[in-house]
């Protein structure tokens, strides 16, 4: 991704705590259904996994179509349970990965 | 597209369905699926085996009732329901029945946080968005929303 | 009202509301924009200004946050960065020179002696980058040109727009004055001006759009019919394209002298970019 996406995820939290989290990736995600000027149909580009994770265990995912929007936003809530560091991926038609980490200390 | 592409992209699917649980395995999101109410109505169907899926005012979904663009809608989902080990929902699916393709996002949920996920979506006119809540003991919920998509003078 | 009636009563009403405005003393002329100043926020729907208001959730600020990275970036065969002259981005002081970016998306555009023309952000941009940091220009509307100009408009947030350019010891006034004739100028095949939409039928609608007053104040702006970030001069074109008039080019003296007459038309109208838009 050229622009790395964007997570808001906060500093800490109270244990039980709910946890509201906004990500704004950064994708043109092309559907594969427009043609350019040539009259030539653009292969569909998109990125169709979300996932967050901790410890390597999915908390939240999404599988995305083409019926997304450019720049996917998702936000979604968890439980606060842990300190450590929550992981963020989307992944592509390519299989290329993008990764974002943030920490979360809960109290 | 290269095959591989689409590989991955059926295999994204594919482990979608197993997390969803026995039964549901059957539901094939065919890529060739028309856009049609019908289809979306199909896939619907598939998700609770069969059977009419319940309409329920459990599903909360908020949509503008007309979208200033179809090209980024915003669309918010709660689904009242307990969020733990013992009763969750396991999954939101989000079909649009006037697109090209009907599928539009499936969240994976985990007995964590509030049933409440906010995305952007692009709807090709207006039309029904359909949304389907598959709890973890395989029952689903459905309800739908009418945006009206708009053209504009120049906007459009 | 509908797009038919519209062009029914441009075609009544315009040549003699045209005509009597170009001849309008400049220096003396009434606010053009009607009782009320104000932008597309106005109009737009709840869940349009929302990801406006959210600067978290605004989808053109990852390409936002790219170019605060380059700002920060060494570049050129000068090896400098955007700081190395004007510090942090958001130093009201401007580092060590004292060239802040605070508040410069207001004032612009603004006279470049060198070329005896305005000067906007995004050629200003590659003018530092050429005479400075001996670097290679952005393309006009490229990612790293659209985040930085962004980038450069969130430090002018709230801040009304300044122009004085009407008035005739202003150096921009010659190109305010070609600006202004630009704009209640016919062209095209719809045979329309600018004002025929953003001045008399502002605020009513366009089949299902409402017309805006054609400020320049929440740009670079996320549209989300282009759904990406995108400048002034794109919407120009886009306008030019919907009358059928040929566009002009991007950064050209024809756009730069409308931005310099847009920048006084709102004059006094606090700065929103990076915008959303539908």
């Amino acid at each position: 991704m050229a622009n790395k996406p964007r997570v808001k995820l906060p500093k800490s939290a109270k244990a039980g705590e709910i946890v509201q989290i906004k990500t704004l990736a950064s994708h043109d995600m092309e559907t594969g259904n427009r043609k350019d000027k040539k009259g030539n149909k653009i292969p569909r580009l998109i990125l169709n996994k979300f996932s967050c994770s901790f410890k390597g265990e999915e908390l939240f995912g999404a599988t995305m179509h083409p019926s997304v929007s450019a720049n996917p936003y998702i936000a979604f809530s968890i439980t606060a349970k842990e300190s450590g560091t929550y992981d963020f991926t989307w992944t592509d038609d390519n299989g290329e990965v993008t990764k974002v980490s943030q920490d979360m200390s809960v109290s | 597209m290269s095959n591989t592409n689409s590989q991955l992209v059926r295999m994204d699917r594919r482990t979608a369905l197993k997390a969803a649980g026995a039964g549901f395995v059957a539901l094939g999101f065919a890529s060739t699926a028309h856009a049609s109410p019908e289809a979306a109505a199909e896939a619907l169907a598939k998700l609770s085996g069969g059977a009419a899926a319940a309409t329920s005012d459990k599903i909360t979904i908020s949509l503008p009732e007309i979208a200033e663009n179809g090209a980024t809608v915003p669309v918010g989902i709660t689904v009242d329901s307990p969020m733990t080990a013992a009763s969750y929902v396991k999954q939101i699916h989000v079909f649009a029945e006037g697109n090209p393709s009907p599928e539009t996002i499936t969240f994976n949920l985990t007995p964590t946080g509030t049933a409440d996920v906010n995305t952007r979506i692009r709807l090709s006119k207006t039309q029904n968005v359909l949304v389907a809540a598959v709890m973890n003991d395989g029952s689903v919920l459905t309800n739908k929303k009418e945006v009206k998509v708009t053209i504009g003078g120049c906007g459009g | 009202m509908n797009f038919k009636t519209i062009i029914t009563t441009i075609a009544v009403l315009g040549t003699g509301i045209t005509l009597a405005a170009c001849q309008m003393d400049a220096y003396q002329a009434p606010n053009p924009n009607g009782s009320e100043l104000w932008s597309g926020y106005k109009t737009a729907t709840a869940e349009t200004r929302a990801m406006q208001d959210d600067d978290f959730a605004n989808p053109g600020m990852p390409m936002v946050d790219s170019a605060a990275a380059l700002y920060n970036k060494k570049d050129g065969e000068a090896n400098m960065s955007c700081a190395d002259c004007h510090g942090a981005v958001d130093d009201p002081k401007g580092g060590s020179k004292g060239l802040p970016m605070k508040g410069v998306s207001a004032r612009y555009p603004v006279y470049d002696a060198d070329t005896k023309k305005p000067i906007n952000v995004e050629l200003r941009i590659n003018k530092c980058r050429t005479k400075y940091q001996k670097a290679k220009e952005y393309k006009y509307e490229s990612d790293a040109m659209l985040g930085m100009t962004g980038l450069i408009a969130l430090q002018s947030r709230g801040i009304p727009m300044m122009s004085t350019a009407d008035n005739p010891s202003d150096e921009l006034n010659a190109a305010w004055k070609a600006g202004e004739a630009f704009y209640y100028e016919r062209r095209g095949q719809l045979n329309m001006s600018c004002k025929h939409c953003h001045e008399d039928h502002q605020g009513e609608l366009i089949r299902a759009e409402v017309l805006s007053q054609g400020q320049s104040n929440g740009f670079p702006t996320y549209r989300l019919k282009w759904s990406k970030l995108g400048s002034l001069h794109r919407r120009f074109r886009g306008c030019n394209g919907n009358i059928r008039a040929e566009p002009y080019g991007y950064g050209s003296d024809e756009y730069l002298n409308l931005e310099t007459y847009l920048a006084w038309r709102g004059r006094g109208l606090p700065m929103e970019g990076p915008s959303v838009r539908k």
